[in-house]
């Protein structure tokens, strides 16, 4: 399995952001985007992740391939850190959750309510859920938000585990992960230039 | 589906949930009509079935912009998106959901709220049945509405504005199987209609709904 | 003729060119129609032998309900024209004619009232053709309310474009629901094109000239206020731009 995206150019608020953008990556792999903020790094991430269409371009990968996780994790404060990944592991028809338990080692906290942990517990436990997804590309942005310096290891090291598994990570992260086998990618000179001359024409601008 | 269904259900269990606002909501209603109209039983029971189809309605307002919104705030909207299940089938069991917590409770509470309104005996049943058959259409159409201003901070106002238009049929044919019933009358054409209004809406606007949930997630 | 050759008048620049040519033609048109019509029709038609003067209110009364509905009509097409070509002129061409749609609404709602006042000793009753007309209000009410509340443009011309689908069906429904509700006291339709026997032809000239001249007269303000969009719709591009630098 490959992911192959050729040509793609992603939208912000039916403004073009970014255009051009190719990149291959294997099964085994990870691949980090950078560029400064507000470049469209998330507007990729999205694109690549099926929840908007591209403007142009080809990304070789179904979606269904594909498991995405953003700067909200999509817990519920109400329900528990068990009962949040079994609803995740439930929807995505995959098994156990004790692998991403102990993963990001939350087996202890597994009956307190999600709304009572610390913002890096909560990040913990938003990652694990990819694990429970059992899906082989993980897109991410900026996964290690508000984790401490162990938590980012026992990220790395899930990461590690997912792409001996064959799985495939691509993400955009601003800080040194120590991941140094992660290709990177920096999506500045893609950027989206201005149309050159100006057709007032079907799309605005 | 289940999975998201049972979810939907535990956090309206669970504190701050929400459940039972409704219902709630519903004997406030039914207690302060007496006083803008007078407590005369004629008139109270003249207006009962009308008045309990109202407030069942307004209750099942009140709650359909957490139907969505809660999931679109925290995240989860963008990962079931990208989950497999489809779509239409995440606005179905959310519709389901909030049909379980607002409008069933609202159907079985309704004889009790009706003996505060002096419903005539006859129409007891008939109110009962017609709240059964239109709730599910109201929940249905709420998520459309809700799916439509997801993505607008304080969108409460507008989603009223939105939905309460798209309301009126099954009120209209809601409230006159009630009154027809209530006046020992033949409620066979209302019922109909109702049935199939909500049959119709159950089968068709979850597409809607998920198209424009799409459009919001992008 | 080429039908595909219509598509062109898709493209804004193509649009605005075209229409603020022929927009001078429209508004004269308008104007004398509707001078001709109403003066004609309110000076220079005999009274009602049972309604007496009041039934002149019909001049203005009759054109802007049927443009109420008419115009409803159009924002559905030009929403599919959007969902199924993906044509913003259509689009903001729906956007644009709501409005008017809901003053053609108001004005006959607010006609019938003065009309009604004599006829049937009210200002108001829920006729069920009254009470069709003032759930119409509410859908162009959400309709322009939603179109408002959405900063992104192409984000609200989908969402929109739904609505007038789904609210296309609810609105239908509810005018059933509101004959079978309450069979009213409206007279019956006084006037198609096929069925002139039902007004005397002194009261039915007058008022195709007069129903001509609001078709007219939605026609230019419609293009005014679409063009009027498209510059809008430009000028957010254009600092949207600016901004991303």
């Amino acid at each position: 399995m490959e992911l192959e995206v050729s040509e793609l150019s992603v939208a912000r608020g039916g403004i073009p952001v970014l255009e051009g953008l190719n990149f291959r990556l294997a099964a085994g792999h990870a691949l980090i985007l950078r560029g400064p903020n507000g470049i469209g790094k998330t507007t990729v991430l999205r694109t690549i992740a099926g929840l908007q269409p591209p403007l142009a371009g080809r990304i070789s990968l179904d979606r269904e391939t594909m498991t995405y996780a953003a700067h909200a994790d999509g817990l519920k404060a109400t329900l528990t850190v068990e009962e949040n990944l079994s609803f995740w592991a439930a929807v995505f028809g995959t098994g156990g959750i004790d692998a991403a338990l102990d993963g990001f080692a939350l087996r202890d906290l597994r009956a307190r309510p999600a709304g009572a942990l610390s913002a890096g517990q909560k990040r913990r436990l938003g990652l694990a859920r990819l694990l429970v997804t059992g899906r082989p590309v993980w897109v991410l942005d900026e996964p290690t938000v508000s984790l401490d310096v162990e938590a980012v290891a026992m990220f790395v090291r899930a990461v590690r585990a997912h792409l001996a598994g064959g799985g495939m990570a691509l993400m955009a992260t601003h800080i040194d992960l120590g991941l140094d086998e992660a290709a990177v990618l920096d999506v500045g000179p893609f950027r989206a230039r201005a149309a050159q001359e100006d057709h007032f024409d079907e799309v605005f601008l | 589906m289940i999975a998201l269904l049972m979810r939907d259900l535990r956090l309206a269990m669970r504190a701050g949930g929400g459940f039972g606002l409704g219902l709630a909501f519903f004997l406030i209603v039914v207690t302060l009509v007496p006083f803008g109209v007078g407590p005369e039983t004629g008139l109270l029971a003249r207006i009962a079935p009308g008045i309990l189809w109202l407030g069942a309605l307004l209750a099942c307002l009140l709650s359909l912009d957490r139907i969505l919104a809660l999931d679109w705030e925290d995240g989860s909207l963008d990962l079931l998106a990208t989950s497999p299940l489809p779509l239409e089938g995440i606005v179905t069991m959310k519709a389901l959901a909030h049909w379980i917590t607002t409008g069933l409770p609202l159907v079985i509470a309704s004889p009790l709220f009706a003996v505060l309104m002096s419903l005539p005996g006859a129409g007891y049943a008939p109110l009962v049945l017609s709240l059964l058959l239109g709730t599910p259409a109201l929940s249905v159409i709420g998520t459309f509405g809700a799916a439509l201003t997801v993505g607008i901070k304080r969108g409460g106002l507008l989603l009223s504005l939105l939905v309460l238009p798209l309301y009126v049929p099954t009120l209209i044919f809601g409230a006159e199987m009630a009154r027809r019933g209530a006046e020992g009358a033949d409620t066979t054409t209302p019922m109909l209609m109702l049935a199939g209004i909500s049959a119709g809406v159950i089968a068709l606007l979850p597409f809607a709904s998920a198209a424009v949930l799409r459009v919001n997630l992008r | 003729m080429n039908l595909n050759a219509l598509w062109e008048y898709a493209n804004p620049l193509k649009f605005m060119r075209t229409t603020e040519r022929a927009l001078p033609y429209f508004w004269v048109a308008a104007v004398v129609c509707l001078v001709v019509g109403l003066v004609w029709g309110f000076f220079f038609t005999p009274d009602d032998f049972r309604q007496g003067s009041t039934v002149k209110i019909f001049y203005l009364h009759v054109p802007s309900a049927m443009m109420a509905i008419n115009i409803w009509v159009m924002m559905l097409i030009t929403s599919l024209v959007w969902i199924v070509r993906r044509h913003h002129v259509s689009a903001l061409a729906a956007r644009a004619a709501a409005p008017i749609g809901a003053v053609m609404t108001v004005i006959a709602l607010a006609t019938g009232a003065i009309w009604g006042q004599p006829m049937w000793g009210t200002w108001w009753a829920w006729d069920p053709r009254l009470t069709s007309f003032l759930i119409l209000f509410l859908f162009y009410l959400g309709y322009i309310a939603l179109w408002e509340a959405i900063e992104n443009d192409d984000t609200a011309a989908d969402l929109t474009a739904v609505l007038c689908l789904v609210g296309s069906v609810f609105a239908l429904l509810s005018r059933y629901a509101v004959n079978f509700w309450n069979q009213g006291l409206h007279q019956g339709a006084s006037l198609s094109l096929d069925k002139k026997e039902n007004v005397a032809d002194v009261f039915w000239f007058p008022a195709l000239v007069s129903i001509a001249g609001f078709v007219l007269l939605f026609i230019a303000l419609v293009i005014l206020r679409t063009n009027t969009e498209i510059r809008a719709r430009r000028m957010r591009a254009l600092l949207a731009r600016e901004r991303l630098g």
